[in-house]
Order: C-alpha cells, then structure tokens, then sequence
C-alpha cells in the first residue's frame, strides 16, 4: 500500500518502524510476526511510504508474550489488545490496566486494537466482555512482562528480586536506589520470548500473579480517553476516511420490495455517465462502480433495474405485528430451544391466588441506525484482501469474507478502525463483504457506502416481541405465581459475519445449511418468586431470507424488550398489592436468604436501595394523586441485572396531557460493575446507554407496509434529540460486594446493562404520573395522547 | 466537469468536478479533509456540518458550485495553533463516545457560542437540536457548550 492522502496512522508507524529497525525481520525469521510500534511512532510524520506488510497474514501466536506486548528501546511500550472500542473507552481502560500491572506510566503506553495480522484473536467487541475479560488477559499478561523484567534485572545486579523495586519503568536495588536499570535496557527493542500457558485465548496468561486492587495506581482514576483529541481537531482518521491510490466508489442497488426477484438490469441507463466503470450483478446483487464518489450515487439512483414481486406478502404491516405474532403457531420447539422453564406450581399458585393481574406487551422491531451508514474499503493487491473496516468483530469478519471469496484466512486480513458506534451492527458488517466481493470482481480497490434509506431499511434489527404476563398474590399482596410467555419475530439470526447470511449473500441466494429460530432468554432479575413458568417462542414471518427485517444483536440483546415487559408488569403488581414499588422489589429480593457466587441478590438490593436514596424516593404506592396542571410528573423504578453487573434506573416524566408528549427530566442510574476502572468513562457510557434507552423508549419503531420498510430516514425514523436530554442525570456508583475491599475484586461489563431497565423505568413513570399503563413501545405522543384520552385524564 | 474554485479553512482550491457535486465529497475526496462526514445526504443529521462565512451549513446536500465565501471545516476551527474554546471544552468534558457526529455538534456550538455568547439551558437545547448523536452524548455536549461560553466570556474579559 502506498500513500493516498489518508493513511491509517498505525501504518505509517509500522512503516517507521520498519525504517528504523531490524526488528520485523528478525521476528519474522523466529516465525513471529510481532510488530513493535514506539510511542512517538503513532504521531509520527513524513514517513517514506512503503508497503506495510505484504501477505500472507498468519496469526499472531496469543502463547508468545511479544504477541500482546512489546517494550521499545525507550521503555515505552505497546499493547496489543484484539478488541474494538465502541466508543465506551475500552482502549483507554485497557491500557490503564496493563500499565498498572507492568508499572508504567498511563502516557508511556500505546494501544492497538482489531488488527488480524496484528493482534491476537479476542474475538473484537461484544457482550460488554472487553474490560470484564479481555483487559483482565491483558493484565495477566502485563503482569508476566513485569515479572520476567525483574527477573532479568535480578540476573544483571546478581541480586534476589525480592531485593528489587519497580517504578515505572524503572527497576532499582532497594538498598541502593542507585543502582538502576529501565525496561527500555532491559528488554527494548527485543524479544521476551516468553512462552505461556492457556487452553485458550481468554485463559492465557503467565506464571505471575496480577496485582491485588489496593496496590493499582492507574486503576480507579479518571485519566481522559487517548482518542477524544483528534476526534475533536480533526486529525483523527476513521475507517471511513481511508484512500488508496486507484480506488473507485460503488453504491448498492436494493431490492424496492423486499423478497422481490431481479429480472433485468439495462446498463445502458448509466454507462453513458461520467466516471461509469461497472455494473457487478449476482442474482438478486446490484452494484454500480463509479470512478467518483458522487458519480456512483447517481449512477445507483439512475440504474434502470426491474424486479418482480414476491407471490405472498413477506410480512405483515407493522400495525399487525403483534396480532400475528400472537396468532401464529410458533417454530417447534427443538434441542431445549423454547421449553418452558418450571419452577414449582405455578398454574396451580394462580389459581389459588387472592388476586390474579394480567397484561400483554408489545415490542415493534427496532433498528440500530447509526449515525453513519455502512461502508468498507477493500485493497486486493498482491493477490491478498485487506478490509478496512468498522466490524466490531474483525476476525469472523476476516474469515467470513475469506470463506464467502474462497480464499485462504490467512491472505485475508482486516483491519479494524474506528466507524459511527456498533451497538451489534458491525457484528455483522455487510458492506466489507460487499467491498472484497467487487475488489475482487474489479481487480482494484473498491470503496462501498450505504445510503441513508439502505442503512435505515436494511440493517439489521432487533427483534419485536410479543408478552403475555400473568401473576398472582395472595391475601397479604405477596407474589406467588409469575407466569412469562413470549412471541419473538426472531427467524435466521444473521449471527456474525457469517459467510451465507451477511446480506450479500442472501441476496446472491447462499443459504446456512441449518437456518435456526432465534430465542431469548427470560427477565433478569433474582426475586423470589416460589412458582414461575417462562416460556419463550420464536415466530416464523412469512419471508426468513433477503428480507429487512433479519433480526441481529441490538445493545443488550433482547433486554430491553423483555425488561420492559417484565419490570413494569412488576409495578403493575405492586399497584395490586397497594404497595410501593421499591419496598415491593425489596421485598422480592429479600425472599430468599442464599445468593449466588457473586453475590447477585445482595448486589441487586444494593443498587435498588442506591437508586432510591440518591433519588429521596419517596415510599407510596403508584399512581401518585394526579394533579389538575397541564403537565403531569411522576417517578418509575426499574431493576435488572446483565451477566455479573446489576443496576437499577430510576426516572421522573412529565407527560404532557395536551398533546401526549413525555419528556424525562431526570434520570438516577445505582450501577454496581465491581471494580471500576475508569469513574468518568464509566459515567459517560452510562449516560448513553440511559439516552439510548430514553429514545429507544419514546421514538423508535421499524415501520413496515405489507412489501417494505417505510421507516427510512431521520424523519419516519426519529431518534432522541438534544431537546429531550435529561437535565440532570445521577450515576451512583455501588459496591454491593459483602466484602467490598477484596484484593480480587474483578470488573464486570458496563457497556449494555444500564440500557436495560429504562424502558420500563419511563413506563412506571408515566404510570406513576397518570395512573395510565402504557404496555407497547414506542410512546410517540399520538399513542400517549390516545391512551391519555381513553382512560379521560 | 467545471473548474470551481473554493476558499477553504484560508487556502484557495480549484477542483475540476461536476458542478452539481455536493461539497462533502469535494471536502473529503478532493481536499483530503477528514472533519465532515456522511451522515445522511439528506440535511438531517449533521454529521456533514460545515461553516460558510461562519454560518453552519450541510455539505451534504450543497452543490459545489453554490458555494461562497470562506469555507471552514473542523479543521480549520484552531486559531493561530491554539484549539477553539469550544473543542478545548469538549475535551474536557469528555464528551464523545464514538464522536463521528461530533463535527457537527463542535462547528454548530461555535457558531451557536459566535451569535450568542451566552446562551441559556433553552437556547443551548433549541441551538443544537439538529444535529443528531446516536450515541446520545446530548448532555455532556450541553454541559461542554456552557464551558466553552463560561471560557470565552473569561478571555473577553481579560482583553
């Protein structure tokens, strides 16, 4: 590769690199293929322009240390992490970590991430695991660099390491400070070619042992994210800004009806325009290839296609989803998928219930709808494939593509830079498989965007949910009986940039072998409830391939939906029972006396009581009297845990009764993730994922007539806008762990589970403000307004 | 193709390009600038937020040829090396996640902050509301925008 007039900073580094030592060649020939970046390297300038690394690309080995850590001549060091950073500061929490444990200082170290050829195979993002698992490797690893550094020094000052010291890159004798050795004398510019020990690449790690939490100096601080500059002057070069020389542009044409057949393509409609190069069809694939960016717009908008509609409608419009979903016999029931999850008598609790609550909820699809559409650029030089590309998951990505082009992995490799969120979508990067596809078809590099309709139609969604709740209590108001069934229109998951789902080639008509009904699991919560069912079903649209509303992971998959329905059926319940609807979660937690290994119920209470103090919560069963004013305000609670991580979400609306509009002043968000890395990281993605919810609770729904999608843009799609941010927002950070101060206190995900309790928050809120239960998302004033009329407040 | 000819952050372009083409891809294809980015062709979100003569515009949908004046993109937001007030207050208050919508937030303060240098809670809402944040950062960018006036207002005093 050679300069365009954007090149990926960590190549011109490697170039430097390259330029300036010895050191690729002389891990090449020990078979590694270990690329050293120095610090200076990745702000470095007027870098001769040379190829970085021919094919092919073999993975780096995670059981060598030099694969993950690298110390330079200086003593300054870089991590390899093979992860991508959503926006959440992962990078910058990582690296905090693994300075801690190698005794470096926070700005002596460099982070590269979701680089196949360059960083072992984490697996990229997803399941908010970077910090709860990855970084913990990293710290592993960091912590055995640290102890094979002290031992070299030992060696060299013919001493016991325990009569040595570490302070930031610096060893020293303890009985005489003087006698000092960097890690940069150490070790720069070398090979630690330490081997280590691990079944797989989550348990790799050394013989030393990580550092307890008291002794961490750079965990726990606020140090300000490495990335945030250059996203602000400027400078920072985006996986949507990459040129090479002799790229070209395409753009997708789309099918205007979804499961429509193409018939025929008339080329002759475009290949008269400037810059035309190529029109690529593969079944029911269309591209067109401009020389220009703006000249394959139009190009794609003028192409004259013509497609023949399906025989039978491939769904039913969404104002019918939920009646289908209900009225549909679901998939069968297959290997466990969607059995029911018994535990005592439930049918037998609510007959013998004093009182019997029911209600249906409904969940439309929702999209992921980034701010910035798909897009990849492919370079087939040499023979190889390199995709530079926002996937979240750049190794699935990397074989994906190599399987759907029939090429060895190891001459594909991707190289992950950073793109407008992920939130899952990039878990399954279509345009990346489209840009290798006409690279490869073109011979050239090729640069593919989505338009704004194609991103807000055809991405992936998450799934809409139909629930049906019953519960029961008895005489004192206690919760006997929960009964939880739910319809998912969840039909062929796309998975992971899987080479027969992406959706180029579904279009191109590849198939998986073994389509599978997608499932969900049930709410998350720890009550005590003695007898319970939960059932979940997946429901079959009549079109499962080629269609825009193929299901994938969307932010906390599924919880959302299912925590929506769940914990407002639970103040639903607590209104039943005369209660106040903290004092009635309480009391669920309470019920049982033993906990998990984790400490999952005492950390639940503890976040439910956080939320409520922070907030004066005042106990009193909802709805609060409704006051005569134009505005109506009230306060919902919502609680629920994710993997090990719980919180609870407190907020407070107003709802306008005029025209049904709901604005959610305040939030309190009581959040316990164990060990926290990061405080103001921390706060900001908490902060997100409570706006992320507030939107996905008010405004967003996938729209679709009885053919396509209608919701296409930012108007027929809307999302939260500045108008709407809360005034005030209060993080409560908890440590709910019974022993608190315990040295191995770990860190647990932070990136999805605060967005799972706000939906049903908002609704117990509006509940609490009108005595009106809102039980279908989204609440767009028309359907608030509608409801408030009906129940004539 | 038409030769135009462009002012853009201080330097004089001539770009050999149809005429109709919307500025972004002249910006980022031509000129090589990474500030603007599409969002959605369609002057809704943004994300392709650019100043002509100082006044936010969306080059997204601007035909190269209708431009006048002096173009600034995020680029060309420092003075004299020195970051603009309002960039430094977005660094200070961390406010980006991913930050690919954050051109458009950063030029649109600055001008929100040029025409009305201290803004109330309202007008920072009413100013803003156009550009859109999927990550949803609208209340650390509120937070930054009064910074960044309380921080202008100061240096107005020192002069």
């Amino acid at each position: 590769m050679s300069a365009g007039h954007g090149v990926n900073a960590i190549d011109r580094a490697l170039r430097r690199w390259e330029g300036t030592a010895s050191r690729r060649d002389f891990l090449k020939s020990s078979g590694l293929f270990v690329f050293g970046l120095s610090a200076l390297g990745a702000a470095g300038e007027g870098l001769a322009a040379q190829p970085a690394a021919d094919g092919p690309y073999p993975d780096p080995d995670f059981l060598q240390l030099d694969s993950w850590l690298v110390v330079h001549e200086d003593g300054s060091a870089t991590f390899y992490v093979g992860k991508t950073d959503g926006g959440q500061g992962t990078g910058t929490a990582t690296r905090q970590m693994m300075c801690d444990e190698l005794d470096i200082a926070f700005d002596r170290a460099t982070v590269v991430m979701g680089r196949t050829d360059l960083t072992v195979d984490q697996g990229g993002s997803g399941g908010s695991d970077a910090i709860e698992r990855d970084a913990m490797v990293g710290r592993r690893i960091a912590a055995e660099a640290r102890r094979v550094l002290l031992e070299m020094a030992s060696e060299r000052f013919g001493e016991p390491v325990e009569e040595l010291r570490v302070s930031e890159g610096v060893i020293s004798l303890a009985s005489d400070p003087s006698r000092s050795v960097t890690y940069g004398e150490l070790v720069g510019g070398r090979r630690f070619d330490v081997a280590l020990t691990g079944a797989n690449i989550n348990q790799a790690g050394g013989v030393a042992s990580i550092k307890p939490v008291q002794d961490l100096k750079l965990v726990g601080q606020s140090i300000p994210r490495y990335d945030i500059p250059a996203k602000v002057d400027g400078s920072f070069e985006w996986a949507v800004d990459v040129h090479l020389p002799g790229m070209v542009h395409a753009r997708n044409v789309r099918p205007p009806f979804a499961g429509a057949t193409l018939t025929a393509v008339d080329e002759s409609s475009v290949s008269g325009m400037p810059g035309f190069l190529r029109v690529v069809r593969k079944g029911n694939y269309v591209a067109v290839v401009c020389e220009r960016e703006e000249q394959a717009i139009e190009a794609a908008e003028g192409l004259a296609v013509t497609w023949e509609k399906p025989a039978t409608a491939p769904f039913p419009p969404s104002d019918d989803l939920f009646a289908y979903l209900r009225s549909t016999e679901p998939e069968p029931r297959s290997g466990g998928r969607g059995a029911p999850q018994v535990e005592g008598d439930p049918d037998g609790a609510l007959a013998r219930a004093a009182t019997v609550v029911e209600a249906a909820y409904d969940v439309p699809f929702q999209g992921h709808t980034a701010i910035g559409p798909a897009h990849a650029l492919a370079d087939p030089s040499d023979g190889q494939m390199t995709i530079y590309t926002n996937d979240m998951k750049p190794y699935s990505h990397r074989t994906g593509i190599a399987e759907f082009l029939g090429m060895p992995p190891e001459e594909v490799r991707v190289i992950w830079m950073e793109g407008p969120q992920l939130y899952g979508r990039t878990a399954a990067d279509d345009a990346g498989f489209e840009a290798a596809y006409l690279a490869k078809e073109l011979g050239r590099p090729v640069r593919v965007q989505w338009m704004r309709h194609e991103e807000t139609a055809w991405d992936t969604k998450g799934p809409a949910f139909a629930i049906d709740l019953r519960g029961g209590l008895d005489a004192d108001g206690n919760l006997v009986a929960l009964d939880y069934r739910s319809r998912i229109a969840n039909y062929a998951h796309v998975g992971y940039n899987q080479a027969r789902t992406v959706l180029i080639a579904q279009l191109m008509g590849l198939r998986p072998e073994r389509p599978v009904p997608g499932g969900a699991g049930g709410p998350d919560e720890m009550y005590h409830v003695p007898n319970r069912r939960e059932e979940t079903r997946a429901v079959r649209l009549p079109l499962v391939f080629e269609t825009p509303l193929r299901t994938g992971n969307l932010r906390d998959p599924n919880g959302p939906q299912i925590t929506f329905a769940a914990e407002s059926f639970i103040d639903e319940l607590a209104a039943a029972a005369d209660a106040d609807p903290v004092e009635f979660r309480l009391h669920l937690l309470r019920g049982a006396a033993d906990d998990d290994e984790i400490f999952r119920r005492a950390r639940s209470i503890a976040v439910v009581e956080a939320a409520a103090k922070a907030y004066g919560w005042e106990a009193r069963p909802s709805p609060a009297r409704a006051g005569g004013g134009r505005l109506l305000t009230g306060r919902g609670i919502a609680y629920a845990y994710r993997a090990r991580t719980t919180v609870a979400v407190i907020a407070e609306v107003e709802v306008d009764r005029e025209n049904g509009q709901v604005r959610v002043p305040r939030m309190v968000c009581a959040h316990d993730c164990g060990l926290v890395i990061n405080p103001d990281g921390l706060e900001n993605t908490i902060q997100g994922n409570l706006l992320h919810g507030i939107s996905r609770t008010l405004y967003e729904e996938v729209r679709f007539d009885g053919e396509k999608v209608t919701s296409v843009d930012w108007r027929s799609h809307p999302t939260l806008t500045h108008r709407d941010a809360p005034e005030r927002i209060d993080v409560v950070v908890v440590n709910g762990d019974p022993n608190p101060d315990r040295p191995d206190l770990r860190p647990y995900g932070a990136g999805e589970p605060s967005h799972k309790p706000v939906p049903a928050a908002i609704a117990n809120a509006v509940h609490d403000a009108t005595g009106v239960r809102m039980r279908r998302l989204p609440f767009r004033p028309e359907r608030v307004l509608a409801e408030l009329q009906a129940a004539g407040v | 193709m038409q030769e135009t000819t462009l002012t853009v952050n201080g330097k004089t372009h001539t770009v050999n390009v149809d005429p109709a083409t919307p500025l972004l891809y002249v910006l980022r294809n031509d000129l090589g600038l990474r500030g603007p980015r599409f969002g959605c062709g369609l002057a809704q979100c943004g994300t392709c937020t650019v100043l002509m003569d100082g006044r936010p515009i969306r080059s997204c949908i601007l035909p190269v040829s209708r431009t006048r004046g002096e173009i600034t993109t995020l680029e060309g937001l420092p003075e004299d090396g020195e970051l603009h007030p309002v960039q430094q207050a977005w660094i200070d208050e961390q406010v980006p996640q991913c930050g690919f919508c954050q051109n458009g937030q950063i030029l649109t303060a600055a001008a929100l902050l040029e025409t009305n240098p201290a803004p109330t809670d309202d007008e920072i809402r009413r100013g803003m509301n156009p550009i859109l944040c999927r990550c949803m950062t609208y209340f650390r960018i509120q937070s930054a925008v009064k910074r960044a006036a309380a921080a202008m207002a100061e240096t107005e005093a020192d002069r």
